[in-house]
């Protein structure tokens, strides 16, 4: 299954949903502010949403600016 | 012997923003900054009690630390909206920091131009009027303009920050009539934003009766960022304390400060 996070085509071996993917790529998923295909997914929702072929998801958080 | 009781005592209201009061009239920008220790070190010594940070896509291929992990829970934090180049990516930025829980305090910052970053005011209006209406606390930053700014008030803003000058250039204030302008007639808390270089220019913005100001550059560049912060912290309360006690008129010509009369040598001099 092949999706795009932040950008960035990534191929992934097995269906995942939300949760595990945060949880893939940051130490502190309650930092992190996740957006699948242009729709905000609070924190309480990321565990029952599925991730399909083709999804675009955002992963941001806060860094340091003026 | 002066009476040492008779301390000189201004008593100022707090800031108030969206009916929030602050004592401390000086925003940092958290950006720049060498490491997190000094990021640290300079809001607790700059005493600010609203702090700037953006929001940016995690970086996928290393675990970073999170700022938040370094800016205190009792410091209200105020999400800019940098990056967005029209009112609909400020939008979507300031609907994402908001769903991150820590709060709905935002910054518009609308720039189109690579060359000078200079906001765009008419997308600035623009966002301000959705989010506003989304429930959000709105502080638009703009190119001082009195239209603009009025435009803003329509819109629901919450404060209005004015540039001193270039982002990032530390020239202090070139736009200095334009932010008097402001501040005699917008009623809502001016706060000079960018371009603040020094304490001088921090002070000097106060004077003119800006309610607060914001620096981060000049403090997270500078060799010692704590030091400096604490150095604006003192330069913004003196010019605020300046500006509450009414400064004295300039003149265009000398002005003596001692009595005209009595000399000692009035009888010599008059033969």
């Amino acid at each position: 299954m092949n999706i795009i996070i932040n950008g960035t085509s990534r191929q992934l071996s097995s269906a995942k949903n939300l949760s595990e993917i945060v949880g893939t790529f940051c130490k502190q998923p309650k930092h992190v502010i996740t957006e699948l295909n242009g729709n905000i997914v609070p924190p309480d929702q990321r565990a029952q949403t599925n991730l399909q072929d083709g999804d675009a998801l955002e992963i941001v958080t806060f860094v340091g600016g003026g | 012997m002066v009476n040492e009781s008779r301390t000189i005592k201004m008593t100022d209201t707090p800031l108030v923003i969206a009916g929030k009061p602050f004592t401390s009239r000086f925003l940092l920008g958290t950006g720049k900054f060498k490491n997190k220790q000094d990021l640290s070190d300079s809001i607790a010594a700059s005493g600010s009690q609203i702090v700037t940070v953006a929001l940016r896509r995690i970086d996928l291929e290393r675990h970073e630390e999170n700022i938040l992990g370094f800016i205190p829970p009792h410091v209200t934090l105020l999400t800019n909206t940098s990056g967005a180049r029209n009112a609909q990516e400020a939008v979507r930025i300031a609907r994402l920091a908001k769903a991150s829980g820590y709060g709905n305090w935002v910054k518009i910052e609308v720039i189109n131009d690579s060359k000078y970053l200079l906001p765009d005011n008419q997308e600035t209006i623009k966002a301000t009027e959705i989010l506003s209406a989304e429930g959000f606390v709105v502080l638009p930053y703009i190119s001082p303009d009195l239209y603009a700014a009025r435009a803003l008030v329509k819109a629901g803003a919450a404060t209005v920050m004015p540039l001193g000058s270039f982002i990032g250039s530390n020239q202090g204030l070139k736009t200095k009539e334009l932010i008097q302008v402001l501040i005699n007639e917008i009623d809502l808390p001016i706060i000079v934003d960018a371009g603040i270089g020094a304490p001088s220019q921090a002070a000097e913005a106060m004077e003119m009766g800006a309610d607060a100001v914001l620096a981060n550059t000049a403090i997270a560049t500078a060799q010692n960022p704590p030091s400096l912060a604490h150095a604006f912290a003192i330069a913004i309360e003196a010019g605020r304390l300046a500006y509450l006690s009414g400064l004295s008129p300039r003149h265009p010509a000398a002005n003596a400060s001692s009595p005209l009369t009595g000399f000692l040598y009035d009888d010599i001099r008059a033969n």
